[in-house]
């Protein structure tokens, strides 16, 4: 990828996080770390990857994605935001009576969201029907999901992966990431669902291992999975929870606590700081 | 009655599947390995392209139906009661009724008379867990010209719709141009002493009952509630204040099904004596259709013995 556009995208990722911490902060609850360890991958999706158009939200033909892992409602709803589909502003009303923004994305509520999900293991059975209902009608858009390492132990997932092989599913870009960790703790104590690479490989997937948090990284593998034809592929994607905050990384308790004030200040100095170090204009 | 041509409701739904496809090309019907017994397998041989077996997996099922839902498509997705309504009943409210998505579920075997197979596949608890799901559409037709009917209809309702079919062969006794509509009842026989409000294979029971009350001077109406949700409240209420008793009949727990829907009804506007029959809270067993029907009081027979020292009250 081009080094310019590389910096552009590093740099949209940071105002995704920013808002992030916004919107959850404003919230007082919602799950930030997820969002933050995805935020690369949402940026990537909405800014470079996806045939989409913001105005024209329902527009026919356009690539889907279905947030699996629903949770991390916060980082799909920030990059929907700066990508132009509502207001930064709606942001600060995340999880309020009268927003737009619920816990989980809602398709009937919020502009840009194809799937209605948080309950897990449910998305990748949704995005497995717009692929197969892609190709009935002719349609030659492509379908992303975004599941998590935990909701992979829903079984559902398993029935999916098997549907979308079966049915050579090739216009299917699943991406799991692999951020280790779970509401109750590491998932190698809680459920391990390792070897994940193999597993899906054995499902039926062309399986591209990449670093979630690298944009050089997701471009190529993103690029490889269009190349894909007779099966469905998947990225599985390395992150790190918590991603860009540094007392966040890495640590399950940020799965879904808000951060409170002092919190808060820390987490938006640390990334006001990587914005201005990625050459970015203050309050831009 | 003269003696009438018996077809099973899951029969009707495989061939008004075929003609539904050939009329519409956005029709599409998925199955879980049941396809043979659901009678989709019809829709299969006519339409092979939009026929999707997704294998013994339910749930996934339902999200697939959801997905190809908003891709302009009509999904039926095709299983038995229990699998569509009790095994993906948290798929169907997540990922169907939230989003209140244009699928259609055509769940067969429904009921005890799924007959030998037992306890574990006889789902006596659908209407209950369907109908508690915002926005979605609750039907059981009682015979084949209803059933037929009730896919066109489906087909017409932008939204979510539950139908149940069954396995067993019944009378069928609408004639040549019977008309459904969604959400109405059907007076079958007018009456004043009483009034049995029936669904399903409980409709036809219902009017045998009717007959022999008739000939003890007993004046029962006899109403077909092929729509369980939303329910025909007019129907009922009118039903309620002209009769003054109602009866309620279903292949269904007493729990959380049609006579619990008339209840909610009547307990508001109209509170008058109703007595639920259908299933008593109980697990089924194995055995032959009709004699499990008859065990449970599920017959014209079981209604008379039920609704006798009811009548008397």
């Amino acid at each position: 990828m081009q080094p310019a556009r590389k910096a552009e995208l590093e740099l949209t990722a940071c105002k995704v996080r920013q808002s992030i911490l916004d919107a959850t902060h404003a919230a007082k609850s919602g799950h930030p770390g997820g969002s933050l360890g995805a935020a690369d991958i949402f940026t990537y999706l909405y800014f470079e990857e996806m045939d989409i158009d913001p105005q024209n939200p329902q527009k026919p033909g356009r690539d889907r994605f279905v947030l699996s892992k629903g949770h991390t409602a916060p980082g799909l709803y920030a990059t929907l935001a700066h990508r132009g589909y509502f207001p930064l502003e709606d942001l600060l009303h995340l999880r309020q009576p009268g927003s737009h923004l619920q816990g989980h994305p809602s398709m009937k509520n919020t502009p840009g969201v194809d799937m209605s999900t948080g309950s897990l293991g449910q998305g990748i059975s949704a995005a497995c029907g717009m692929a197969l209902g892609a190709r009935i009608t002719g349609a030659e858009n492509r379908v992303y999901a975004l599941l998590g390492d935990g909701e992979i132990e829903e079984g559902q997932c398993w029935e999916a992966f098997m549907y979308a092989a079966h049915h050579k599913l090739d216009n299917l870009c699943v991406i799991i990431d692999v951020n280790g960790l779970q509401i109750d703790g590491p998932t190698a104590e809680v459920m391990d669902a390792q070897p994940i690479d193999k597993k899906m490989e054995a499902f039926g997937f062309a399986v591209f291992p990449v670093d979630g948090n690298d944009f050089d990284a997701l471009s190529a593998a993103f690029a490889a999975a269009r190349g894909v034809k007779g099966k469905p592929s998947v990225l599985v994607a390395n992150t790190t929870k918590g991603k860009g905050v540094c007392f966040m990384e890495g640590k399950a308790a940020w799965h879904g606590k808000a951060p409170n004030d002092e919190q808060y200040a820390e987490a938006k100095g640390e990334l006001d700081q990587t914005y201005t170090r990625l050459g970015g204009q203050a309050n831009g | 009655m003269a003696e009438l041509q018996k077809i099973a409701t899951r029969e009707s739904y495989g061939g008004a599947l075929v003609q539904l496809g050939a009329q519409h090309k956005n029709v599409v019907v998925l199955d879980a390995d049941l396809s043979e017994a659901t009678k989709t397998a019809m829709f299969k041989e006519a339409h092979p392209d939009r026929f999707f077996n997704t294998g013994i997996a339910e749930a996934n099922m339902m999200g697939v139906a959801a997905g190809l839902s908003t891709c302009g498509l009509v999904p039926f997705a095709s299983t038995f009661a229990m699998f569509a309504a009790g095994r993906a009943f948290e798929q169907v409210r997540n990922s169907i009724g939230y989003p209140h998505l244009n699928v259609k579920i055509g769940a067969t075997h429904g009921g005890i008379s799924v007959g030998e197979d037992g306890a574990s596949h006889q789902c006596n608890e659908d209407f209950a867990l369907m109908r508690s799901i915002p926005g979605m559409v609750v039907a059981c037709p009682a015979d084949d010209a209803e059933a037929k009917a009730l896919v066109t209809a489906a087909y017409a309702h932008e939204g979510p719709v539950y139908m149940r079919f069954g396995r067993m062969a019944v009378p069928a006794f609408h004639g040549e141009g019977y008309t459904f509509t969604l959400g109405k009842g059907e007076v079958l026989r007018e009456g004043t002493d009483v009034a049995i409000i029936a669904t399903g294979l409980m409709v036809y029971e219902a009017l045998v009952a009717a007959g022999t009350l008739a000939e003890e001077g007993i004046s029962a109406r006899v109403i077909n509630m092929a729509t369980i949700k939303p329910l025909d409240e007019k129907l009922v209420l009118r039903a309620a204040a002209e009769c003054g008793r109602i009866v309620t009949a279903e292949e269904h727990s007493i729990i959380g099904g049609l006579g619990e829907a008339v209840c909610g009804v009547t307990a508001r506007h109209c509170p008058v004596p109703v007595l639920r029959v259908g299933v008593q809270d109980v697990f089924g067993h194995s055995g032959p259709a009709a004699a499990l029907l008859q065990e449970f009081g599920l017959t014209a027979a079981g209604l008379l013995q039920q609704m006798r020292p009811f009548l008397k009250e």
